[in-house]
């Protein structure tokens, strides 16, 4: 780092200009938004995240919602992908029901969401991020990693005035706003986007870190889900702090590489890299559906359209899964995944499907269901995948007509062909309930 | 129902019959074993699909029958101490009454009216085999069942008779997709025209260790459904596989030319070495042949990499083919000659393996990409 960059203490983020340490404003513009913190010139890993992604873009997109509470969620039923910071006011959160929403906010104007637009905007955030840095790790369409460190000749500024000019482009150009977290590792520049969202800019320094952590629950840390939390809990560490004081190898011991993990994350050490090419730990999709639906024929065509867009991505991303795990969820809101282990790692939707269907078809009892989903896991090389079948010579005539129908489908669309299970069960007309 | 029986008896019995018994059930009286004293104790265990009776010598003071739970029994006799007499009493018919020296259980109990019957039915082929045949047949085939439910049919052994140089044989065939293997003995008789069955992997591991005792005779018995094998007291019934065991000959190469005698000892230790590095999927070892040499290799990009090179014959054109360390360990460890023949055609095509003198036993694995 130069001389300079490491005396940056003080920034105006509308501005960008250096303001004087214990300022309540910016001399130069008159802002109150200054950051301070000693190690601002110093820290280059940052964690972008869009406020209210959806609801922000509906917004944007009709001016009229602006001081109106907006949910964004899947169509008359469903539960809310996102909820403006005026609806998050009254209570509500992403994941809810959509009808436990509408009572805690019923003037909220509910808008099912439209994907293709929010990849859109998605994509023109982190094409305005890689002209930062290549080293961009998308999490999710409106998240992202950043790694900053050796930019500053290019630039001309330090990482945190970077990523300053970066939050006000963003707003100046695509109407929406960021959350930047700024630290030196992944794992606390998450916690710190987190920390003063929306429109925030948070800093955590290696001085302060580990002070930091001692209070924070263990939630907090990546990969701590309810189990391990109830499992900490259960043996007396309920905060980061209680971790930091014990030893790595105990923690090894007792918990496996897991608690090898607790322990580095607890002391603030975290040192996986921002990988532009990081993938997902599974891949999944799934439905609400319109009426609750019981019929195992109509939820197997659900599950094949489901599987094909499963598999579709797994081959974008050049990987292949050995876990398929089926999602369910009752009428009456219980959810119950099973899931599976093929015996070979696959990226076919037909053995996706397969599984996913004969899973379905011991949970297909005559329960009603109200979203159905599948999903696969564990990923390895997709050389492994689908090896050729001694007594299935037909395998890879199969995996041949699914190559077939990707490259119809990249052209002509998704509908342009169309398997007899899913075409059979097309929005059920007139003659088609007849027949049942 | 009352009789007295002693725990050595009771509890080798039900060691064979409670297995049957899933630990999870949602029918109640699966979960429990039946209870008849007529002469003997018999005892009757199913899921349905898997029923197994052993008759034990037993005093019987009244006869009758009843039904508790398999393994709350098992536990109980496995406690006592050696050499217990154990009675059973059902009393009015609501408990039964298991006591032993001054141990004393009530269990409840179910209705054995209510306990199913699998055992109905004819059964148009008998033969008799030496419990030793039937233990080799199962020994070299089980292991390359496959345990993908979506194809049910590859979920058993199947069992048939075939013609082989004028002699009938009773041979075993069981597949994954990976990997075949094929063993055979002589048919005995009122084998032959029997039509071919696909026994149940459960129903193959409970015969499989009726069949330990090497001097006893297993009576077999085949209906369109159903397979009995009866050995001494104990008595095995199961439903069969329900589809078609694919045209399994069709995989087996004839043409290939390329071939590979290795001592199956060196070979296997040679395998178990070099995968050590090998990750847990994917244990892919590479082996590259020319002349007289073979070098076995493994390279895992995330732990390291390991190579042994070995001599053996191999007259032919030079090859590199890719398989499943474990497959190849699994074929090894049921080969029964010294040798072993590897009969290679390509690196895409499926590889023969079979004892040097064209034994009983024949594999075929699938290679991988390397």
């Amino acid at each position: 780092m130069t001389a300079a960059s490491d005396q940056l203490r003080n920034l105006c983020r509308d501005c960008l200009s250096r303001a004087p340490a214990g300022a309540g404003r910016c001399p130069a513009c008159g802002s109150p938004r200054l950051l301070s913190h000693p190690e601002l010139g110093r820290l280059a890993i940052a964690h972008i995240d869009c406020d209210a992604f959806y609801a922000a873009i509906e917004k944007r997109d009709d001016p009229s919602l602006a001081d109106k509470p907006v949910i964004i969620g899947g169509g008359r039923r469903g539960v809310v992908s996102t909820a403006c910071y005026i609806a998050r006011i009254r209570g509500v959160h992403s994941a809810m029901p959509m009808f436990k929403a509408l009572k805690l906010c019923p003037e909220a104007i509910v808008i099912p969401p439209a994907m293709e637009k929010y990849a859109a905007v998605g994509r023109e955030v982190r094409a305005l991020m890689l002209e930062l840095t290549p080293l961009v790790e998308p999490i999710s369409i409106d998240e992202a990693f950043l790694d900053l460190a050796g930019t500053e000749k290019l630039h001309h500024a330090t990482p945190a005035q970077s990523l300053a000019r970066l939050a006000l482009r963003i707003e100046q150009e695509l109407h929406i706003t960021v959350s930047v977290g700024l630290s030196f590792n992944k794992f606390l520049a998450k916690i710190a986007s987190d920390r003063n969202k929306p429109r925030g800019f948070s800093v955590i320094g290696r001085a302060e870190a580990v002070d930091f952590l001692r209070d924070q629950p263990v939630s907090l840390i990546w990969g701590v889900g309810a189990k391990t939390r109830q499992r900490l809990e259960a043996d007396g560490i309920a905060t980061i702090g209680t971790l930091q004081r014990m030893r790595e190898s105990d923690l090894a011991r007792r918990y496996g590489s897991i608690g090898l993990r607790l322990s580095r994350l607890a002391n603030a050490e975290d040192s996986r890299p921002v990988n532009p090419d990081g993938v997902a730990k599974s891949v999944s999709a799934e439905t609400t559906l319109d009426t609750d639906v019981s019929d195992p024929h109509k939820l197997k065509a659900i599950l094949r359209q489901l599987s094909e867009k499963v598999s579709r991505r797994l081959k974008k991303a050049g990987i292949a899964a050995v876990t398929v795990t089926l999602k369910l969820k009752t009428s009456d809101f219980r959810i119950r995944t099973r899931s599976r282990q093929l015996t070979d790692p696959t990226r076919l939707a037909e053995r996706i499907f397969q599984a996913g269907a004969h899973m379905l078809e011991r949970e297909a009892d005559g329960t009603r269901y109200r979203l159905v989903g599948i999903g696969v896991s564990d990923f390895v090389d997709p050389r492994l995948a689908d090896p050729a079948d001694l007594v299935d010579p037909a395998s890879g005539k199969r995996a041949a007509a699914e190559a077939a129908i990707d490259r119809i489908r990249d052209r002509f669309g998704n509908l342009a062909v169309e398997t007899g299970l899913v075409f059979d069960e097309k929005p059920a007309g007139p003659q088609r309930e007849r027949r049942d | 129902m009352r009789a007295t029986v002693e725990r050595s008896h009771l509890l080798k019995s039900l060691n064979h019959v409670h297995r049957v018994v899933e630990r999870r059930n949602t029918i109640p009286i699966l979960a429990n074993v039946l209870l008849s004293a007529d002469g003997g104790l018999t005892l009757k265990a199913t899921d349905l699909d898997l029923e197994v009776t052993e008759t034990v010598p037993a005093e019987v003071g009244q006869g009758g029958a009843t039904t508790v739970p398999a393994h709350i029994l098992y536990d109980i006799v496995r406690k006592l101490p050696d050499g217990a007499e154990v009675s059973l009493d059902s009393g009015d018919g609501s408990r039964l009454e298991v006591k032993a020296g001054r141990s004393r259980f009530a269990l409840q109990v179910l209705p054995e009216a209510d306990f199913p019957d699998l055992t109905a039915g004819d059964f148009p082929t008998r033969f008799t085999l030496p419990a030793s045949a039937m233990k080799m047949l199962i020994d070299r085939t089980q292991f390359a069942i496959s345990t993908e439910e979506t194809r049910y049919y590859l979920n058993g052994i199947y069992l048939h008779v075939v013609t082989v140089d004028g002699k009938p044989m009773l041979r075993a065939v069981a597949t994954d997709g990976h990997r075949l293997a094929q063993a055979q003995v002589e048919a005995p008789a009122g084998a032959e025209g029997m039509a071919g069955v696909i026994v149940p992997r459960k129903t193959v591991g409970e015969i499989q260790k009726l069949v330990e005792e090497p001097e006893s005779e297993l009576i077999v018995e085949i209906s369109e459904t159903k397979i009995r094998a009866t050995l001494g007291s104990v008595i095995l019934t199961s439903k069969l596989i329900d589809g078609t065991f694919p045209d399994y000959v069709r995989v087996i190469p004839q043409g290939n030319d390329k071939v590979l005698k290795v001592d199956k000892g060196t070979f296997a230790g040679a395998v178990d070495r070099v995968s050590t590095v090998s990750s847990e999927r994917g244990r892919a070892v590479k082996l590259a042949l020319s002349d007289g040499k073979l070098e076995l290799s493994v390279n895992n990009p995330d732990s390291g990499s390991a190579s042994e090179e070995i001599a053996v014959d191999y007259p032919a054109d030079p090859i590199e083919i890719g398989f499943n360390s474990k497959y190849l360990l699994d074929v090894a460890s049921q080969l029964e000659s010294e040798t072993a023949e590897f009969r290679f055609a390509d690196p895409g095509s499926p590889t023969l393996i079979q004892d040097d003198e064209s034994g009983s036993t024949l594999y075929v694995l699938m290679p991988m990409r390397v």
